[in-house]
């Protein structure tokens, strides 16, 4: 019972540690690539930044999963009852 | 501390526990009802200036639509606005002390992305007939009727663990902060959670947008064009 307490703690934390690397990269990417775009074309930064939030979101999504997932594992585990 | 998954029952309606996130949707949707009545009951030609913030939310939130979807604003500017104005209330309404907002529990954000699914079902149909409709599952062609079909659920269930995600993890993190730091610490999260909830109300709206417009118009031109970009 211990070891599966202990299993899930770690293994929340490990979820959301790599479970934001993913995401903090693209994002990464997405705002150089929107930047790189304005700073080209400054008269479409309203439509491009329209697309930018869209876009950072549905890549944030990946990483609110693995927190979701962390906390359904420390507040609801279903295997510890 | 308490978790984030389970909701504060305040009282019993017979046999219905109503929780806390119950009676502030009752509060907000009070309030969005009787400041609409309240703001539109004398409309005039030359606006007072009351008439014209009113106008001016109208205009932008079609200006919204009309360059997400491309198509006229009318038919959709009242889902699309009240999802708008009552996510962003909900959001904000972590504002008033004492009060969590409702769309940080589970139940809230499941009803609005059911009635987003429930809308592009009904949109698609009004748009291109039922025929139509169930032919745009089958494009580009019938081996993706599967996918498709996977991908108008799980695109719902993402808009709703994406909303309840995000507003939760920030009552969440405030709340840690809070409970180790007291006072004025908590003040600079509490700003960035204000525009996160402005930036998550105007996603779900455009997103929803996204998809009654992607299923009218694959609907309308499944067999002309390609279908547009439909993000997930």
């Amino acid at each position: 019972m211990e070891y599966l307490n202990l299993a899930s703690i770690i293994c929340a934390a490990f979820a959301v540690a790599f479970g934001a690397i993913g995401p903090a990269l693209a994002e990464g990417r997405a705002v150089a690539a929107a930047m790189d775009a304005i700073a080209r074309q400054p008269e479409a930064a309203n439509t491009i930044s329209r697309t930018l939030f869209v876009g950072l979101a549905m890549i944030e999504t990946t990483a609110i999963y693995c927190l979701v997932i962390a906390l359904l594992l420390l507040f609801a585990n279903p295997l510890l009852g | 501390m308490t978790s984030p998954l389970e909701s504060l029952v305040l009282f019993y309606l017979g046999p219905v526990p109503i929780t806390l996130a119950v009676v502030t949707t009752w509060g907000i949707m009070i309030i969005l009802i009787t400041g609409a009545f309240l703001l539109t009951r004398q409309l005039d030609l030359t606006a007072t200036k009351r008439q014209a913030a009113l106008e001016l939310l109208v205009d932008t939130i079609d200006n919204q639509i009309r360059e997400t979807s491309g198509a006229e604003p009318a038919p959709y500017r009242g889902f699309i606005g009240s999802l708008f104005l009552f996510i962003l209330i909900a959001n904000w309404s972590s504002l008033v002390p004492g009060i969590e907002p409702p769309t940080a529990q589970l139940e809230t954000d499941a009803a609005l992305a059911t009635l987003v699914f429930l809308s592009v079902i009904w949109f698609g149909i009004r748009g291109s007939g039922v025929r139509g409709y169930l032919r745009s599952f089958a494009a580009p062609n019938p081996v993706m009727i599967p996918l498709n079909m996977i991908e108008s659920v799980t695109r719902a269930f993402s808009m709703f663990v994406r909303l309840f995600g995000n507003v939760m993890s920030g009552v969440f993190v405030i709340g840690i902060v809070a409970s180790l730091a007291g006072l004025l610490v908590p003040i600079p999260l509490m700003a960035l959670d204000l525009l996160t909830g402005l930036v998550q109300a105007y996603i779900f709206a455009v997103l929803a947008m996204v998809f009654i417009t992607s299923a009218v118009e694959d609907g309308a031109h499944h067999s002309k064009h390609k279908p547009p970009h439909s993000p997930n």
